[in-house]
């Protein structure tokens, strides 16, 4: 048996010296082939496009879920940690187990990516890494310091509790840098490719890398993604939390993951609100790197995209809003707040409606004619940007309004001064909303170029409409009387179906965002640099598109059902599972954890 | 007036009003593909109205489930289980008959523009070029009377003297020729995409312009690059609308 064993262990370690040898002596020939090697290859079946786009979009939802989710998921742990409040401690646990679960895949899906590049896309790659090769490096040693850290987060959970508290957020604190600069590197691949810099015109570095990754649409891109990111990290801990909900079987149960969808739907509409104006800050860079590839994006082929985008972005404020009017229905006083939801949500209505209005409209010859042209004369006031950035504001201004009320739903504030700072308020959201509809109106009377400056005084005055309003609304009603203790698991279902629905939108909506992204670069691989020349070189249509999203974002589903389902066996037979004992205070609903 | 407490009463109202309001309170008349976006919309706030609370979602559908359920509503039933039917059918039929008319079509109104084109074999750009006659201060006034010429000897015809796309043969056209006085149009675009636009015409547009569709014709063979350039000036002159001027880089 003996030598059945040595005999067994010298063929295993002959195994990695016969590789060795096979790989050097095989080097010069595939150098040779190297040599001619050609421009692409085709996958199977479904064509090397569709492969590299179908990977690239699941990569894309996996890493944003797993960069997103940590930012808000170390605040809450933060807010659990000085406020001693056992649940927060929980939740971020519930939280950072979701994106624990998901980090092996974002990171196969990664290198399944890169393999098709290197397989499929020879020439491209080799291009691309004449370019980036040094950021190559720093990107794998951020990604392994990232994966060391959140695994210590993960399991140092109980370890670092206690007074080695802090070491444990550290660590939090120190996995969202390492994320974040992950994703500034990739953002600086994907944005060279729309918008290159820092190379001749026959597409050679000219001195250092830093000219290409810093690059036109970089830095819109990296705040717009980061942003997106929480976005889409709250809506799919949402739609986990309401999968829970429906599943629950405890009330005790049915409370935890109530408020754990809150949480996520708080998180996703907090950062939603601001998303917009970061996109719409990318646009304005895209015009200002290529005017041509601004038009092609937003007047030319891709205008309609805009309108799915605006459907989908509308269901988003709805849906959004309407779970927040059915939460109140848990918190006892929110009754007298109901009388404003038809208000809010006409304003809401109008908002969406005049946002999907297409600039290009799908009119037959009687109706032009009845029309006088291919513009309407009044509808085809609601097709510019002065009333579209006057409906988003007006509906984010709605929203907020919304979660104001939601807020103190079941509080009466007892400062002597509340009638002063509500007067206050109401006049922030007045003034607003004049402001907004000033430069709106004003806008259709100046040329394009002093139109567009307008947005900013919008976007400016909403934005100091939220600061005011909060700033006067945390202290009064800071300690304020309550109507009543809020019935956390006490909520309609369609309330959760709401939530998975607003997760599966905003996938679909990243999806089509990144059509819209790699489309508007039309035949080109590096747009003016290095074209195209593979027979996928044609930008697909839109149905086209809308089906492949369509199947990826199914497809992502199924992966997240499956991987939940995978880090929830963990948690069967364990009856002491992390924080479970924290979260009677939550069922029982005598805190308002908001 | 109690039957209007009832939330699905309301929910019939409000849809009914909004379409009538939409399809003939817009004057002239809305087309229908956007009709159909707003409806669709009206038709989701409406379900959110109904149902943002449990009393109003029971208040919305008591009267459906009575109408599907209780003996007594059986006349009802048949009367809907005949007419629903009928109508989805007409409304299938609708959809599917062939008319005389061409069905409509998306048309990019503003396609993307090249960044330079041959214009008499000679390459002008069109990517970051703005009118060089507003250059010559002095003699703007002389360029716009000249573009004024040439619009009325070769563009008034279609695109009306009014310059409101109303011209002698624009009831002919399909698309119909662009109506410059409409903020929609030159506005919102620099002038060197007019000049692109104007030399080379129907049969120079990308294709999701529908370059086949269009009977703008090519006018470098028949104008001069200084006559385009004048007619441009023209235009934006006689409408009072100002050309979109090119963003600065950051």
């Amino acid at each position: 048996m003996r030598d059945l064993r040595v005999v067994r262990q010298a063929v295993w370690a002959a195994v990695p010296v016969a590789a060795l040898l096979l790989t050097v002596t095989a080097l010069p020939a595939a150098a040779q082939e190297a040599a001619k090697e050609p421009a692409y290859r085709a996958f199977p079946l479904i064509g090397s496009r569709l492969a590299v786009w179908a990977v690239a979009q699941l990569h894309l939802n996996f890493a944003a879920f797993i960069l997103g989710v940590p930012i808000f998921a170390v605040i809450i742990e933060i807010i659990g940690w000085r406020t001693r409040q056992e649940q927060y401690d929980w939740l971020s646990h519930e939280f950072v187990k979701l994106i624990f679960a998901a980090f092996s895949t974002t990171a196969l899906l990664g290198a399944f990516l890169l393999f098709l590049f290197v397989g499929y896309y020879p020439k491209f790659w080799t291009y691309m890494t004449s370019i980036f090769f040094p950021t190559y490096w720093i990107y794998a040693l951020l990604f392994f310091a990232e994966t060391f850290t959140v695994y210590l987060w993960y399991y140092g959970w109980e370890w670092l509790s206690g007074p080695r508290k802090w070491i444990h957020v550290g660590l939090g604190v120190l996995s969202n840098l390492f994320g974040t600069a992950i994703l500034l590197i990739g953002n600086s691949w994907v944005t060279f490719m729309m918008s290159p810099a820092g190379v001749t015109e026959t597409g050679a570095l000219k001195g250092s890398v830093w000219a290409a990754i810093n690059n036109y649409t970089w830095m819109p891109i990296n705040i717009h993604r980061l942003i997106a990111n929480i976005v889409f990290g709250g809506t799919i801990a949402a739609a986990y939390a309401a999968f829970r909900f429906l599943n629950a079987t405890t009330d005790e149960e049915r409370a935890r993951y109530d408020w754990m969808g809150y949480i996520g739907n708080f998180v996703a509409l907090s950062a939603f609100i601001v998303l917009p104006f970061a996109g719409y800050w990318l646009g304005r860079e895209i015009y200002a790197f290529n005017q041509t590839m601004g038009i092609t994006m937003m007047g030319g082929f891709m205008s309609w995209l805009w309108i799915i985008q605006a459907i989908l972005i509308g269901v988003l404020f709805l849906g959004s809003n309407y779970y927040l009017w059915l939460g109140m229905e848990r918190i006892p006083g929110s009754e007298r707040y109901r009388k404003y939801v038809p208000y809010m949500l006409t304003i809401l209505a109008i908002g969406f409606m005049v946002w999907a209005t297409p600039h290009s409209l799908i009119v037959t010859l009687e109706e032009a004619r009845a029309m006088g042209g291919t513009h309407h004369p009044f509808l085809g006031f609601f097709g510019v940007m002065s009333a579209k950035n006057t409906a988003v504001n007006l509906m984010i201004l709605t929203t907020f309004l919304s979660y104001v009320l939601y807020r103190r739903a079941n509080r009466l504030s007892i400062r002597p001064w509340v009638v002063t700072g509500m007067a206050i308020q109401w006049a922030a959201f007045c003034v607003a909303a004049a402001i907004v509809v000033f430069y709106g109106v004003y806008g259709y009377f100046v040329e394009s170029i002093v139109r567009i400056g307008f947005s900013v005084y919008q976007v400016g005055a909403v934005l100091g409409a939220i600061v005011l309003v909060m700033t006067i609304d945390i202290p009064m009603f800071r300690g304020a009387k309550s109507t009543g203790t809020i019935r956390w698991g006490r909520i309609p279902a369609r309330s959760q179906y709401v939530l998975i629905l607003l997760a599966v939108t905003f996938t679909w909506l990243m999806g089509l965002m990144g059509f819209a992204r790699s489309g508007i670069r039309q035949y080109w691989h590096v747009y003016g640099i290095l074209r195209d020349t593979s027979v996928d070189a044609v930008t697909p249509a839109l149905g086209y598109a809308a089906n492949m999203i369509t199947t990826v974002t199914v497809v992502f589903f199924a992966l997240v059902m499956f991987i939940f389902w995978l880090g929830g066996l963990s948690e069967k037979g364990k009856a002491g599972a992390h924080g479970a004992a924290a979260m009677p205070v939550i069922a029982g609903g005598s805190e308002d954890p908001r | 007036m109690s039957f209007l407490r009832s939330r699905f009463v309301q929910a019939v109202v409000i849809l009914v009003g909004a379409f009538v309001v939409l399809r003939f309170g817009i004057r002239p008349p809305a087309p229908w593909s956007v009709i159909q976006i707003y409806m669709a919309v009206v038709v989701l706030a409406v379900l959110i109205y109904v149902s943002s609370d449990t009393d109003s979602w029971r208040s919305f559908v008591d009267p459906i489930r009575a109408t599907l359920v209780d003996p007594g509503r059986r006349p009802v039933r048949l009367v809907l289980a005949v007419l629903l039917p009928i109508l989805l059918g007409y409304y299938a039929y609708t959809q599917a008959a062939a008319g005389p008319e061409a069905p409509a079509e998306l048309r990019a109104v503003h396609p993307a523009p090249p960044s330079s084109i041959q214009f008499r074999s000679k390459e002008i750009n069109i990517s970051g070029v703005d009118n060089p006659l507003r250059k010559d201060a002095a003699n703007v006034k002389k360029h716009v009377a000249a573009g004024g010429e040439i619009y009325v000897r070769n563009c008034m015809y279609c695109h009306g003297d009014n310059l409101d796309g109303h011209g002698r043969f624009a009831a002919a056209l399909n698309p119909p020729p662009a109506n410059f006085e409409d903020p929609g149009t030159i506005a919102m675009l620099q002038e060197s995409y007019l000049f692109w636009r104007i030399a080379k015409g129907g049969p120079g547009l990308p294709r999701e312009s529908t370059p086949w569709s269009s009977a703008m014709p090519a006018w470098e063979d028949r104008l001069t690059e200084e006559q385009i350039w004048q007619v441009t000036l023209y235009l934006y002159d006689a409408t009072g609308q100002e050309p979109r001027r090119w963003e600065t880089a950051h």
